[in-house]
């Protein structure tokens, strides 16, 4: 194939219209994904890792809008292209799943139906071979009694079941990139690893190239490959899943490793907290927007912006590191 | 279970079931399971903010669930609750001084204006709130600083029992270790007990000195903290453990996990037995027949509902 990578997201800047102004939602944002890794993108509310997606998508909400950058995709610019072309990429080649099951689906139709629907539009299969590839799709995502549930409505699903539903509709027509929006988040741990298992099958099984937007550390660990941490609407850390764990380069990286209790901690100890708030996204401090917090700037850092520059083994947005010094005690392994 | 406009009673939801459990003054007991298991109907039944069909709680001693009204006020100012949502569990029309004045108002706790005041700001400064924001409304917080006002507000009868009822869930992250380290410090400042309710181990497991774990009405397994993370006895407890993510890719990517087949059991409609048998790997025909009593599975602390307890 002719591409270097199979999604290309290159300096993306999204604006979000809201009540008290202009919110710069996504400031920059470049990163690529190949076929069949697992990307992870992490951050708290409102650092603008839905906001990425949809962006990638064309999905943002009317108040917002991309106002620089392109995203590539298979060797098409997915950012010139026309709505009604876009909407066919959007069915067929990039499938998206949501937080929410319960709203992503309609409660009127019969789950089969919209299960089949992208293949009725999209490859103009009639209603009865659709349902009957809604039935296959069903067993695939492990949604038990198959045959009997694409006739059921999303009411009578679980929320486990009705992700499922949901993933088996974006796989309906074998995208070659999935993007999942905090998909597990509003569901139970046991079922939140059931999820997570079927994601992890279906990459290994048909290749999908994932994008796994998360705000759980742990769910990263786990699923993905690479990972971007994203801090205020930019890209603060990049790098290799393992590297990014094991020695992370930016220090809000580096405190939130260290704030969140952990499972397999041994002995009691008072857990090291990331002082002040997430930014007021509206009132953005100059130069590096995590300096309020940070336990380790300097002077600099509160007037000029850092960019995101190679440190050691991973892409770091920091004065600090990139001037050489190793985050102290950064060894959480 | 209520139903329609006029919360007409259609059926019964058995959301807690014939639960057992003691909690020691100064300990933080853990209470987790998955949603709709009943851990927060529990929490609120021992405060009497719903009303058990059967049962008894005692508090101190003394059954609160067949007190009179007034002496159950009095006992009220010995118990509070700290909400999950500090969106929807603050009046967004009262002033922070009136938040946590009201509670002292209702129990004659501040006899003059100027008492109330300084009173206010002490439960300020106790949460890590700076004084002059007594005069706010809750929309000009952050969810962290809301959820300290929720704290202050607990706290503002001078309580030793709190019900913390999943208190940083909806939290962002960065956040949430603020909230558990300031609950810990009260904790130790006011000597307080704590029925800590979460879904999320990792972090009940950081704060618990107990933990109870609870499967569609029922707890099936009560032990000591540590103790139920080195050894738990219960399947579900295990599969549970196994269930949360690690931050770990090096450990995460060799670790076994033990996923469980389909979806939590309905309180509406409970299986027989052992409730959690539809879903065990462990799971024999005994289980279906009578259901395990909670018993002693290892020394003395440690209690778990299974005739077929992990090794």
């Amino acid at each position: 194939m002719a591409f270097a990578h199979l999604l290309e997201v290159d300096d993306i800047h999204s604006h979000l219209t809201v009540k008290d102004g202009t919110v710069s939602a996504v400031n920059g944002v470049s990163f690529t994904v190949d076929a069949g890794e697992t990307l992870g993108i992490v951050g708290e509310s409102g650092s603008g890792k839905s906001m990425t997606a949809l962006s990638i998508m064309r999905l943002l909400p009317r108040s917002g809008s991309i106002v620089r950058g392109k995203v590539t995709f298979k060797g098409r610019v997915l950012t010139e292209l026309s709505e009604e072309e876009m909407e066919s990429i959007r069915g067929t080649e990039i499938a998206m799943i949501f937080q929410d099951p319960m709203t992503s689906l309609n409660p009127v139709y019969r789950t089969g139906w919209q299960v089949g629907e992208p293949l009725r539009i999209h490859r103009h299969v009639d209603t009865r071979t659709s349902i009957k590839a809604a039935v296959d799709l069903f067993k695939k995502v492990g949604i038990p009694d198959a045959s009997k549930r694409v006739g059921e409505f999303p009411h009578m699903f679980s929320g486990g079941m009705r992700q499922r539903a949901m993933i088996a509709m974006g796989l309906s027509t074998s995208p070659s990139l999935l993007i999942a929006d905090e998909p597990t988040t509003a569901l139970d741990v046991t079922i939140q690893a059931q999820i997570l298992e079927l994601l992890r099958t279906l990459n290994r099984d048909y290749g999908t190239a994932t994008i796994l937007i998360t705000h759980n550390l742990g769910v990263v660990a786990g699923m993905c490959d690479r990972v971007i941490v994203m801090y205020a609407g930019r890209v603060v850390e990049q790098g290799r899943t393992e590297d990014v764990f094991a020695r992370p380069e930016h220090p809000y990286t580096w405190s939130l490793l260290r704030s969140i209790p952990r499972l397999d901690a041994d002995e009691h100890e008072p857990l090291k907290p990331i002082d002040g708030s997430p930014p007021d996204m509206i009132r953005l401090p100059t130069g590096c927007k995590f300096t309020p917090r940070c336990p380790f700037a300097i002077a600099r850092c509160a007037k000029e912006e850092p960019e995101l520059l190679a440190v050691r083994d991973q892409l770091s947005r920091c004065w600090v590191t990139q001037g050489g010094v190793t985050l102290d005690g950064a060894d959480l392994g | 279970m209520r139903s329609g406009v006029i919360s007409r009673v259609v059926g019964q939801i058995r959301a807690v079931d014939g639960v057992d459990l003691d909690i020691r003054q100064g300990e933080t007991l853990g209470l987790v399971g998955e949603s709709g298991c009943g851990k927060s109907t529990l929490g609120r039944s021992i405060l009497r903010l719903v009303q058990p069909t059967a049962g008894q709680v005692r508090f101190k001693g003394r059954d609160i669930l067949r007190m009179g009204s007034r002496a159950m006020r009095r006992m009220r100012r010995d118990m509070a609750i700290i909400f999950q949502d500090p969106f929807a569990s603050l009046d967004p029309r009262q002033t922070v001084a009136d938040i946590l004045g009201e509670a002292l108002d209702i129990h004659h706790l501040a006899r003059t204006p100027r008492a109330r005041k300084e009173r206010v700001s002490e439960l300020l400064g106790l949460v890590g709130l700076a004084t002059d924001f007594a005069g706010r409304y809750p929309h000009e917080f952050s969810g962290g600083q809301r959820q300290r006002i929720g704290i202050a507000r607990a706290l503002a009868v001078d309580p030793s029992f709190i019900v913390c009822d999943e208190p940083i869930s909806a939290l962002d992250v960065s956040i949430q270790a603020q909230i558990i380290n300031l609950l810990e410090q009260l904790q130790e400042k006011f000597n307080l007990t704590y029925l800590f309710i979460a879904h999320d181990l990792s972090v009940v497991k950081h704060i618990s000195d107990r933990i109870a774990v609870m499967y569609v009405g029922k707890v099936v397994e009560v032990s000591p903290a540590r103790d139920l993370y080195r050894q738990p006895k219960h399947p579900y407890t295990g599969s549970l453990l196994s269930a949360i993510p690690i931050p770990d890719p090096r450990l995460e990517r060799h670790r076994e996990r033990i996923i469980l087949k389909g979806d939590v059991a309905s309180p509406m409609n409970p299986p027989s037995g052992c409730r959690f048998r539809t879903r065990c790997f462990k799971a024999q025909p005994r289980c279906g027949e009578t259901e395990p009593a909670l018993e002693t599975v290892n020394l003395g602390d440690h209690k778990a509902a299974c005739y077929f307890p992990l090794s």
